[in-house]
């Protein structure tokens, strides 16, 4: 198919405040989900976690309408994705959730703590969770990292390693006490003191 | 063997702080994003199966119990991305007003009726050659509250997916000549005019059907990967 090339991208635009009845209509509305907040399938291996949080904007008022993406490997560091050439997936594990923030601005996933991944020199990464927030008010959308709490692999990680010492925090899903399968609690702030850490990518 | 999808492609994209869209100011982060290189976990991405877009997921008109109220049309286009080639099986959702420019969500209350008919959200997924299509009712104008009798050009919300988590996009599709245009800070915010109009979409008279609806094209182009890959470890 011949195709002029085009002259750059299509800009982006904010999600708006009534993408809830197309994107995540959750059972309030008359359309289906095409993904969900549950990245578990039965035949997933890995130990099963739950990553919760609140939005905040600028003045630390919660955000009622912010939708979260998450991306992840499996348990074996592996994507659900043939461009992943190390190996195919051995379960049903797509690896990407999606979730609009409630009335109070949290949101939860549950899922599988994520292997290692190698950096694009070979090295391993420490285990994280890749993801995008959307709101309106954001023209574009904003990338972040979930690292998790008491990683060892946390010290060596090349990507952390480029976030200002003091600014590496806003990285870390915190662990939640408590008996069961682990909760890490990710708070995400848009703007201000505890601004979240966000990458250009 | 890794592609990477260079950062200056951002650069159509509009400001984050944009403050003539007021929600903007408290919601656009004050740090600087720290620039990183892409590693799997960018450059790898959802895949979707036959069960994520059902048979009729693309029409929105037969969604409801009878026929919706509206001008009908067919809104399609072809996904590509900047070097120009088709992004074949790629997820297209699109969500939007009805004729009267009301939405369906509980959080729109401005005086213009819902339809029992039409609930404005759809899904395909691009054909193998980058091509998707849908068949819709013409969105209305509608009022919001960021300044004096503020008003949206018509649009209709698109998000689509492409070959990474960073290729990933959500914009709105614009119909051709609104007089509204000017005055709409959200268009607006995207600085260069080139730029902006690749968001309209153009009147299609060749693809309109006759006797039943106008159509109008809209392709829309994801980030590219470098024309020489680069090669990885």
């Amino acid at each position: 198919m011949s195709q002029a090339k085009p002259d750059g991208v299509t800009p982006s635009q904010t999600v708006g405040p009534y993408f809830a009845y197309g994107l995540t209509p959750s059972g309030k509305y008359d359309w289906n989900d095409a993904f969900n907040n549950n990245l578990v399938t039965p035949d997933t291996s890995g130990e099963r976690i739950r990553v919760e949080g609140t939005v905040f904007d600028g003045d630390g008022v919660p955000v009622v309408d912010c939708m979260l993406e998450i991306w992840q490997a499996d348990a074996q560091g592996r994507f659900s994705d043939p461009q992943d050439k190390r190996a195919l997936p051995n379960s049903s594990f797509k690896g990407f959730g999606r979730i609009g923030t409630d009335a109070k601005g949290a949101y939860a996933f549950g899922t599988i703590k994520p292997g290692v991944v190698p950096d694009p020199d070979g090295k391993p990464q420490a285990p994280h969770i890749v993801l995008a927030v959307y709101a309106r008010g954001m023209l574009l959308h904003l990338y972040s990292r979930i690292y998790f709490d008491g990683e060892a692999a946390n010290a060596a990680d090349p990507v952390l390693a480029l976030v200002p010492a003091d600014r590496r925090s806003t990285l870390i899903a915190t662990r939640q006490p408590g008996n069961g399968n682990p909760v890490y609690r990710f708070d995400i702030h848009l703007q201000g003191d505890k601004e979240t850490v966000f990458f250009d990518v | 063997m890794t592609l990477v999808y260079p950062v200056q492609s951002l650069a159509a994209h509009p400001p984050r702080l944009s403050p003539a869209y007021k929600s903007t100011v408290k919601r656009s982060p004050t740090k600087p994003l720290i620039p990183m290189r892409h590693t799997l976990s960018e450059l790898t991405g959802p895949v979707y199966g036959h069960e994520t877009v059902r048979e009729g997921d693309h029409d929105l008109t037969i969604h409801g119990k009878g026929e919706p109220i509206g001008e009908r049309i067919i809104v399609h286009g072809h996904v590509l991305d900047e070097d120009g080639r088709g992004v074949p099986n790629t997820l297209v959702e699109l969500w939007q007003a009805n004729s009267c420019g009301r939405y369906v969500h509980v959080v729109d209350q401005h005086p213009a009726p819902l339809d029992p008919n039409f609930t404005g959200a759809g899904r395909a997924q691009t054909d193998a050659e980058g091509y998707y299509r849908f068949i819709t009712i013409k969105p209305g104008a509608y009022p919001w509250g960021n300044h004096h009798n503020a008003w949206r050009p018509a649009h209709i919300h698109f998000s689509v997916f492409g070959h990474s988590f960073v290729s990933r996009l959500v914009t709105q599709m614009y119909f051709p000549g609104d007089p509204l245009f000017p005055f709409d800070p959200i268009f607006n915010s995207v600085p260069d005019e080139k730029a902006r109009n690749r968001m309209i979409s153009s009147f299609d008279l060749e693809n309109t059907k006759p006797d039943w609806a106008l159509c109008y094209r809209f392709n829309i182009v994801l980030r590219g990967r470098n024309a020489t890959p680069m090669e990885n470890k």
